[in-house]
């Protein structure tokens, strides 16, 4: 059952740093919305926020409201460990577990938390879990062997597997495709379209090409000033924005004439 | 020694002024005329050549003639290999030379100890020394069975007791820790660290007898002196290795919904274990041959003793320690016992640093295809 997310009048803070300000935002269940913006907007800042993964960091705290399906993420008796089980998140650098092979880093997420499965179930798991993120073909000889002994490429798609794995409602993936290639990364965006049918998905990404191909909606992200926290621009169909948006530094942005 | 053999091309003008010999006319600079693969080697053999003539001369001993071989040979190789290759050269092989003396330096402690405990104590090792006490032994005979089983019992209580508090204060130090708590543990770490050997004997002692009245002794004492000392060392090797665990395995973890506890346990502690267990070994290592503790508060004596809570109990440091300054008469039989026991402590830290490779290979984190 995949879930809507909605944003409203939220602040990000590490310490004393706003780093984003006032979003207010509704992402859309079963579709796919792209977060677009210039390096150091708060994107994955504002991803990290939707899962309460943001505050893990040291010092690190939001201000504001964030509902999926209705519910706040971040109400006092909300568990984060519950909220990150239902919103998966792939990192912008893969980041497989080094002690285990690459079939364990593929069932991480049960095997960590001791659920009990036979071997047949951990099996199938792992193998949809695999042809899912397009990697079965080039490891199924070699489950045994350590994940990190993988190329860049590969270990990206082993942790899309891994979130996939535990079949969260809602992924959230900060730049999946910067260390593929092509090839790599049309399977992934391919991968996107088909878990879209059961998942809500949001991407960061640098490629606006990538936006334009895989994304329902788009967000853009973008700083007022250097040392102001990041705001939400302009938020949209996809086709709008990157047709006939309604913001100036949107379009410019898109259109490559930015700064 | 091998000197460095390098034929690589080198780029134009990377020299310096002083650039390249007289050879380069032609392909400027990317040539450097090197000095042939045996030149250090015969330099070597010259100094030590006019050093030992120098030396009968004047009659100076052995180690004055060492070290002017040392000193010529530097000399020589410096201005020859100036005179021929370049400056950066020159000072290469010169720091070569250098490193290569600090090293043979630091290596002589070490060999010329494991030679005379291995001369003076492989005598003594028999299937005697290793299964018999020394009850009821005057002159020949006897063995280290009691210490040998004294010292097991003692370190590893030791190590039961301080590798639990060790680990989980690192833990808490480099995963909950913040503030002044935190700042207050490191800081008496950092005074445990410099605990005198002999403080932590009183310490055990004093601690002993509140409990059960003077002239207490017992391993259990010991093992709790031992742990004083062991429990800082695997503290900092434990923090150093949990740091080392990059940040993006634990956000990984979060981000699968595992609780914090689930992730230190299954990916930090799991990542970092190879770690640990090398710092474990070596804290054992470090308090395994104390002394002078023992010698306080687990005593000696001549019987087995399998009980560390009742009685005196014997560990190989301190019967040597015994063996070698009361010898009795006559001397020679205990003062081989003591050499043989201070070979069988160095063989079984060797073979805990054997076991804590073996741990560290099956459990470091795996790479390759
Ligand atoms: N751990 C942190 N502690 C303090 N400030 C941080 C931290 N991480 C990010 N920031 C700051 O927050 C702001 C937003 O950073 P963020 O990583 O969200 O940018 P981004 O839009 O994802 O950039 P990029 O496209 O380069 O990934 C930046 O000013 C950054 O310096
Ligand atoms: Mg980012």
């Amino acid at each position: 059952m995949a879930k809507s997310i909605d944003v409203t009048d939220l602040d990000i803070y590490y310490g004393d740093f706003k780093a984003v300000e006032d979003v207010n935002v509704t992402i859309p269940a079963k579709q796919v919305t792209a977060f677009i913006g210039p390096s150091g907007c708060g994107k994955s800042t504002f991803l990290r926020a939707l899962n309460r993964m943001h505050e893990v960091i040291p010092g690190a705290y939001v201000d504001g409201k964030v509902l999926v399906d209705g519910q706040d993420l971040y109400a006092v008796e909300v568990d984060p460990v519950a909220v990150r089980r239902q919103v998966g998140m792939v990192f912008q650098r893969p980041n497989p577990f080094p002690t285990m092979s690459i079939y364990e880093n593929v069932i991480a997420g049960m095997r960590l938390n001791n659920k009990k499965m036979k071997k047949s179930e951990a099996d199938d798991v792992v193998e949809s879990a695999l042809r899912a993120a397009d990697l079965w073909g080039e490891v199924n000889e070699r489950l045994a062997r350590p994940g990190s002994g993988l190329s860049g490429g590969q270990q990206q798609r082993l942790c899309i597997a891994r979130a996939i794995a535990v079949q969260p409602q809602v992924l959230l993936m900060d730049e999946p495709c910067s260390a593929l290639d092509p090839i790599s990364t049309s399977a992934i965006e391919d991968l996107i379209h088909e878990l879209k049918a059961n998942y809500t998905i949001v991407i960061v990404t640098h490629n606006m090409q990538q936006a334009a191909r895989v994304s329902d909606d788009t967000a853009f992200f973008n700083l007022v000033g250097t040392g102001k926290p990041g705001r939400l621009i302009e938020f949209g169909e996809t086709r709008k924005i990157f047709s006939n948006p309604d913001e100036k530094a949107t379009e410019d942005y898109i259109s490559g004439r930015f700064g | 020694m091998t000197p460095p053999t390098q034929t690589l091309k080198q780029r134009p003008g990377a020299d310096g002024p002083r650039g390249s010999g007289p050879l380069n006319t032609q392909d400027q600079a990317l040539h450097t005329r090197t000095l042939p693969r045996f030149a250090p080697l015969g330099l070597l053999a010259a100094a030590t050549a006019v050093s030992v003539g120098i030396s009968l001369a004047l009659g100076w001993n052995r180690a004055a003639m060492v070290v002017v071989a040392a000193i010529l040979y530097l000399v020589a190789i410096n201005l020859v290999s100036r005179s021929v290759e370049n400056g950066r050269r020159a000072t290469d092989r010169t720091v070569t030379g250098l490193v290569t003396i600090a090293f043979l330096i630091a290596l002589l402690p070490l060999t010329t100890l494991l030679y005379t405990v291995l001369s003076n104590g492989l005598g003594a090792l028999s299937g005697e020394f290793f299964s018999a006490s020394m009850r009821n032994i005057i002159g020949e005979g006897g063995g280290i069975y009691h210490a040998i089983w004294g010292t097991l019992i003692v370190t590893g209580l030791a190590t039961l007791m301080s590798v639990p508090i060790g680990v989980f204060t690192a833990i808490y130090l480099v995963e909950y820790g913040k503030g002044a708590l935190a700042r207050w543990i490191t800081f008496l770490v950092d005074v445990m660290t410099g605990i005198p050997s002999i403080v932590a004997g009183l310490f055990a002692y004093a601690l002993f007898v509140l409990f059960l009245g003077p002239g207490v002794r017992s391993g259990f004492g010991g093992a709790v002196a031992l742990s004083v000392l062991m429990v800082p060392v695997v503290v900092r090797a434990t923090e150093e290795m949990l740091k080392l665990v990059p940040n993006e395995l634990r956000e990984a973890s979060y981000a699968l919904g595992v609780p914090r506890w689930r992730t230190i346990v299954k990916v930090v502690l799991r990542t970092a274990s190879a770690g640990i267990a090398t710092g474990v070994t070596l804290a054992v290592a470090r308090v395994i041959g104390e002394t002078a503790p023992l010698l306080v508060i687990a005593g000696s004596t001549d019987s087995v003793n399998f009980n560390p809570f009742d009685g005196r109990m014997a560990t190989l440091p301190v019967f040597t320690f015994y063996a070698y300054s009361e010898p009795g008469v006559p001397a020679e039989f205990s003062v081989e016992r003591a050499w043989g026991a201070a070979l069988v402590l160095i063989l079984i830290v060797l073979v805990l640093n054997l076991i804590a490779r073996l741990i560290s290979r099956a459990y470091s984190p795996k790479t390759g295809r």
